[in-house]
């Protein structure tokens, strides 16, 4: 097909184990190698900080479903130390080089650790990315901590404390912002989540930051803040978002640096002069790509329904000719589960100015925000109302004018446009899960480089940046 | 003919059998304007939209002419002819007892319930001659089913067959005899079921039992429980709508399969492929063929026209399940067919609240029929159909079957 008779996936988890099937399914039949750092077959995310954590599964049973036999070779266990555009091949940690026809980086993303490493290094200090992650906190848990302490109230630090609440258990919330989510949501939104939060027992704290944990022969006793505040706690889990896994690329020649690898709305990599790569592809959360609903800025997504989409894409379009390639242009999408709240998202909603009660109502906690971006819909979040989000995806897809037209019949009676209030994820705590990071494919990262010298830049082309 | 007498030709009994020219004529003519004010909707994406669009209402009081058949029926509106929130309130109560996430194991264990009860159907079958798959399994096998869930005594089930008939003959839009006498009948029997199951429902205060009334009953949520009177329609809605449509999806099943003899082998050789046959079904001979009772809460456009606040709006599935522009050959019954999201249970927040029920009740029940009657024909083709072109489906389904019987 095409010359394509070796293909290699960096990465086995849902992006990865969705390509090599969607490969197979569009009747690839070379070989095909999946490389994963961590040593289980591929598994599901979501669940480790919702149900793994409240016990009802364990955290080894949340292997992802086959879709289908995939007869791949899959090297687990082992990390990609580099890749070799000019030879065409992967290097792996434990020495094996493994030559490709087409490359897909699917390396996602890690938790960001607590920056000090010796606190960091305490025992209780845990964060929340892997199986592994979670049975550990799953123990902890277990175990009757007298009071948790989560830093971040991202998505995930906001999963954490709501299964805790649910376990009777104490927790405190630090968030250098001002509300919870609110990198996600906005300022808005986050009022409501702040809410919920309190109203499910979290001692909350916001526009906080930890300053220090603190430790008793080696082990994790407690948390000063910076408004002078102090806790003690059994347990702390760090989450404070994703560090994109990309710092093995570097030398690599690709475009690839802390906000994930660029490619184009094909999923194939752009290199560091932003010259797209025919060979080289990207989907998942390690991916930014342009979107067109988006005034094509390149979005970097940490979402499920990403992964699984960009992964297709990407699949589809390396071993298929150019003309039948296919661009990857899904509506972004999310969930969370929190505090008795089903939250969902379609679109973006950082990507706003403005944002109105569409329908339902704060005070019942049922409700849908539409969020607005100079007069057009680009998102819209509902809360216990999941059923009406096909309705605002449509809208997103056909750039229907902000506000959305009124008739709702549960429409609140004065809907009040307020300011959406998204912040510069610079005050967040967390690291947002949409980043919007500008038109450039490339900003100045590959010229900031480290160690080990990329492939030297041809003499007469100047270096972008 | 022009398109503004669709609904009526629709409506028209001697189309009864064969609706898909018409439902063609529909998608070709776009949104159309009927001679009565209604608006006729028919091509998938359309359907879709305002299936989803928060402006739609399914209150018959929104309408600018609201529908006596809806609006005194005796009863205060179930959740089904009800808007959010009201109706967000309603059925989530009623889902509680029901469906994930309060009772997530409730419909899968009455899986060996549902296969005894087609399985003994079946046994007293005659061995040869003729068989109606209606009155001999399609009617009472559902009708026992929804009985035994929300626990009504089987010595009543008859009562409640004919409540039910005069219930569905109250909002038949055919021309007959006397509307305002069916009118009332349909009224008497509501007020009659609803006493009747709110009765059920008022023994079990005191006496909790294992089945639905006693939940609905009982239950207390974080947002209390259903009144009397919201219990009483919401009972009589649960009990109608729990058997009277899958009578017509076994129906229409059957019919389908023994038209179509190489599917019907097929999924004989491997009933794996029944879910996936039931699916392709409800897109192909939907059960509920039209949703008459929307309409618009303000002015809304649909494919280029505006359909005015107030007016009917007629959402008619069965003719999006058809569209091309959605679905490849779609006039070809394909029990294998992919990436078939039909509108046979409708879709957005109304979407069918029985539907895991109905899907594995037509799973079992087609299942065991194939499996037990090897040998049946249709005796009659097409068969005569009920009155309703809503609710549409065969009267009677008789077979033939001649030689020794069942088998298995």
């Amino acid at each position: 097909m095409n010359g394509v008779e070796r293909i290699v996936v960096v990465g086995a988890s849902l992006a990865g184990l969705r390509a090599a099937e969607t490969l197979r399914a569009q009747g690839y039949a070379g070989s095909l190698t999946v490389v994963g750092e961590e040593p289980h077959p591929p598994y599901d995310r979501p669940p480790l900080s919702k149900q793994v954590l409240l016990g009802r599964v364990h955290a080894r049973d949340v292997g992802l479903p086959r879709r289908r036999a995939v007869e791949a070779r899959w090297k687990l266990g082992v990390r990609a130390d580099r890749v070799d555009p000019e030879e065409r091949q992967v290097v792996l940690a434990d020495g094996e080089h493994l030559p490709y026809d087409r490359l897909l980086i699917a390396t996602g993303t890690r938790a960001r650790p607590w920056p000090k490493p010796a606190q960091a290094a305490l025992d209780g200090v845990l964060t929340l990315r892997t199986a592994d992650d979670a049975a550990r906190l799953t123990e902890r848990l277990d175990a009757g901590p007298r009071r948790v302490l989560v830093i971040g109230a991202g998505f995930t630090g906001s999963e954490i404390a709501s299964a805790c609440r649910e376990r009777g258990l104490e927790v405190t919330v630090a968030e250098r912002g001002p509300v919870p989510l609110v990198g996600a949501l906005g300022g808005a939104l986050g009022a409501f989540a702040a809410a919920a939060q309190r109203a499910h027992g979290v001692d909350l704290r916001c526009g906080v930051t930890v300053t220090a944990l603190r430790s008793e022969n080696g082990r994790f006793t407690g948390a000063d803040f910076s408004d002078g505040g102090r806790i003690d706690a059994d347990v702390a889990v760090v989450a404070l978002g994703a560090v994109r896994n990309t710092e093995w690329l570097e030398g690599s020649g690709l475009a690839a640096g802390p906000r994930g690898v660029a490619c184009d709305a094909g999923c194939r990599a752009f290199t560091m002069y932003g010259i797209v790569t025919d060979d080289v592809f990207v989907a998942g959360d390690v991916a930014r790509f342009p979107h067109p609903l988006f005034e094509y800025q390149m979005l970097s997504l940490e979402h499920w329904g990403n992964a699984v989409a960009q992964a297709e894409v990407a699949a589809h379009n390396m071993v298929s000719p150019a003309p039948r390639r296919r661009p990857h242009l899904t509506v972004p999408a999310f969930w969370s589960s929190q505090f008795g709240l089903n939250i969902k998202s379609v679109g973006v909603p950082t990507f706003s100015d403005q944002v109105v009660l569409a329908q339902g109502s704060l005070q019942e906690g049922r409700f849908v925000a539409v969020y607005g971006y100079r007069g057009r819909i680009t998102a819209a979040v509902t809360v216990n109302r999941a059923k009406w989000l096909e309705h605002y995806q449509y809208l997103i897809e056909t750039s229907a004018p902000f506000p959305p037209a009124p008739g709702a019949a549960d429409r609140p009676a004065v809907p009040v446009t307020v300011p959406s209030d998204v912040p510069d994820p610079h005050l967040l705590s967390h690291g947002p899960t949409v980043a919007l990071t500008g038109h450039l494919p490339d900003r100045h990262l590959t010229l900031v480089r480290h160690g080990r010298p990329g492939p030297p830049p041809p003499a007469d082309e100047e270096t972008p940046g | 003919m022009t398109p503004d007498t669709l609904l009526r030709r629709i409506n028209d009994y001697t189309n009864r059998a064969d609706p898909y020219p018409l439902y063609a004529e529909l998608r070709e003519n776009g949104v159309v304007r009927q001679d009565d004010g209604a608006y006729l909707v028919g091509t998938y994406y359309e359907i879709a939209a305002l299936l989803h669009d928060p402006r739609v209402s399914s209150d018959q009081r929104s309408r600018k002419d609201p529908d006596p058949a809806f609006t005194q029926d005796g009863l205060t509106p179930a959740f089904i002819r009800l808007d959010d929130p009201e109706h967000d309130r309603l059925r989530r109560l009623a889902m509680r007892p029901f469906g994930p996430p309060h009772s997530p194991g409730r419909i899968d264990a009455l899986h060996g319930d549902i296969t005894r009860i087609a399985e003994e159907l079946i046994d007293a079958f005659p061995d040869k001659g003729r068989i109606d798959l209606v009155d001999d399994f399609a009617y009472p096998l559902p009708i026992t089913v929804i009985s035994r869930l929300m626990g009504v005594p089987h010595e009543d089930v008859p009562r409640v067959r004919a409540w039910t008939n005069a219930v569905i003959a109250g909002f038949d839009p055919t021309p007959g005899q006397d509307p305002e006498r069916r009118r009332q009948e349909a009224r008497q029997a509501r007020i009659a079921m609803g006493r009747y199951l709110g009765g059920l429902a008022e023994e079990r205060r005191s006496h909790p039992t294992a089945d639905l009334l006693s939940a609905l009953a009982n239950d207390d949520g974080p947002e209390g429980r259903l009144t009397p009177e919201e219990l009483m329609s919401t009972a009589v809605l649960l009990l109608i709508a729990g058997h009277e449509t899958t009578v017509n999806l076994i129906t229409n099943g059957m019919l389908t399969l023994l038209r179509h003899p190489e599917a019907l082998e097929r999924l004989r050789a491997d009933p794996g492929l029944m879910p996936g046959a039931v699916e392709e079904l409800l897109r192909f001979e939907p059960p509920v063929q039209y949703l008459p009772q929307r309409s618009p809460l303000t002015d809304i456009e649909v494919a280029g026209v505006t359909v005015p606040r107030g007016a009917p709006l007629i959402l008619v599935l069965a003719a999006g399940n058809r569209d091309p522009r959605r679905f490849e050959d779609p006039d070809r019954f394909d029990p294998l067919r992919k990436d078939n999201q039909h509108l046979g249970f409708g879709s957005g927040i109304h979407i069918c609240y029985g539907a895991p029920l109905a899907r594995i009740e037509a799973q079992i029940a087609l299942n065991a029929l194939l499996r037990r009657l090897d040998d049946a024909r249709l005796a009659e083709d097409p068969p005569p159909y009920r009155r309703s072109p809503i609710l549409r489906g065969p009267r009677h389904l008789p077979v033939e079957r001649d030689a020794t019987g069942t088998t298995g």
